[in-house]
């Protein structure tokens, strides 16, 4: 049977793509940020994943106010990086894993989420980013398939973070019945507090954050009681994606850990965080 | 929506998706560099392309984004007209907030103390 090994949390914005591309790593501004990632990479390999479950947002890549799905999944062989305008790299496509895809979709709807299905999808920062992040020596051949599950976190209203938690908790149940024996590391991508637009613009708010990174691993019901509007208001208006993360943390069915955390203020306009989570059934807590 | 305890931000509901669609459709086809260039060469022609109501266009010509905002914009397809004139969102940030760039850093770096 499938089994989620694990989950990792991680910021997404362009600016740390273009350092990527730029090999900013070691940069004093960069350097605190990036120093974050060497425990997930030590995670991830001994975790060995085979599948990647992607829970991000669209930023107007894929998809526009023409029609805008609440929740979209992946059901494609392959997803394209493209041009997003600012100049950011193309990366090689990802590959897809269509057959699990549609296993999860077919539970989802069972279970009363109405997703909408994509068998043409091109992806953007918003996925690209954590997947450079964590396969940095990857060179365009990603060791890993993937399943992108995008939320919208652009035009209200947006899923309640209670919602993005069941959805959560329904597609750890889906992955957890496929019967393929695959190893899948859920992420959940952007964050944490931030705001673009408005008068208050360049708005973080650390005491937010650090409670959100200390409830998500101990007790993240708690956060299911926020609303939308909570989550703009403490974490600004981009700061919603942390839906993203919620719904990630809901797909852990088992008893979890933390591996690992790192926070730091400021990536570009953003507070930038990574979290390590472990997940393992009753079983293997025993044994451990 | 503006919500009257979240000072500064207008939450980009289903009113302000109407009011900005065609503005957003514009800077949403900017992710097509064969489209940015077509902007950069006639930003009127192309305006009138995609139906902008005035206050639009005097928001695009002035590089406005409080006055995109206010026309419907969402910051995330703005981002995109923002790419076109090389501004990152510290640059877009300190013009929101009538800051220096240097200053509005200033204050992304203080929230981390």
């Amino acid at each position: 049977m499938a089994q989620i090994v694990g989950a990792i949390a991680t910021s997404h914005i362009p600016a740390i793509g273009k350092a990527i591309a730029e090999k900013r790593q070691n940069d004093p501004y960069w350097k605190p940020f990036f120093d974050g990632y060497a425990a997930a990479h030590a995670w991830l390999k001994q975790a060995r994943p085979d599948v990647v479950v992607m829970i991000y947002n669209d930023h107007g890549l894929n998809f526009f106010l023409d029609k805008m799905p609440t929740f979209a999944v992946g059901a494609a062989a392959q997803y394209r990086s493209e041009d997003e305008g600012w100049g950011l790299p193309v990366l090689n496509s990802f590959p897809g894993d269509a057959a699990l895809s549609w296993h999860v979709i077919e539970h989802l709807v069972a279970d009363e989420f109405d997703v909408v299905s994509c068998q043409d999808m091109a992806v953007d920062h918003g996925f690209t980013v954590p997947m450079n992040l964590m396969f940095p020596d990857a060179g365009g051949q990603w060791p890993v398939k993937t399943l992108p599950v995008s939320i919208n976190t652009v035009q209200h209203p947006l899923p309640s973070p209670a919602r993005c938690w069941k959805l959560g908790r329904a597609i750890g149940r889906a992955i957890e019945s496929y019967p393929k024996d695959l190893r899948v590391v859920v992420f959940g991508t952007g964050g944490l507090s931030h705001q673009l637009d408005g008068t208050r613009a360049g708005f973080i708010n650390k005491k937010f954050d650090l409670y959100c990174l200390d409830t998500i691993v101990r007790d993240p019901e708690a956060l299911t009681k926020l609303s939308v509007i909570d989550l703009v208001r403490e974490a600004g208006a981009q700061g919603v994606e942390f839906l993203n993360w919620i719904a990630m943390r809901g797909a852990l069915l088992g008893n979890v850990s933390q591996v690992h955390r790192n926070y730091h203020i400021p990536i570009s306009n953003t507070a930038g965080a990574t979290l390590v989570l472990e997940n393992r059934t009753a079983a293997q807590s025993q044994a451990a | 929506m503006q919500h009257h305890d979240i000072p500064g931000t207008t939450v980009f509901d289903g009113e302000q998706a109407q009011k900005g669609y065609a503005l957003n459709a514009m800077c949403y086809s900017f992710n097509a560099a064969a489209n940015r260039d077509e902007f950069k060469r006639d930003e009127d022609a192309y305006c009138t392309k995609y139906g902008l109501n005035e206050e639009q266009r005097t928001a695009i010509r002035e590089r406005n984004v409080l006055k995109l905002l206010a026309a419907g914009g969402n910051v995330y397809y703005l981002a995109k007209f923002a790419g076109i004139l090389n501004l990152n969102v510290q640059d877009i940030g300190a013009q929101q907030t009538g800051m220096s760039v240097d200053a509005f850093k200033e204050k992304l770096a203080a929230a981390g103390r």
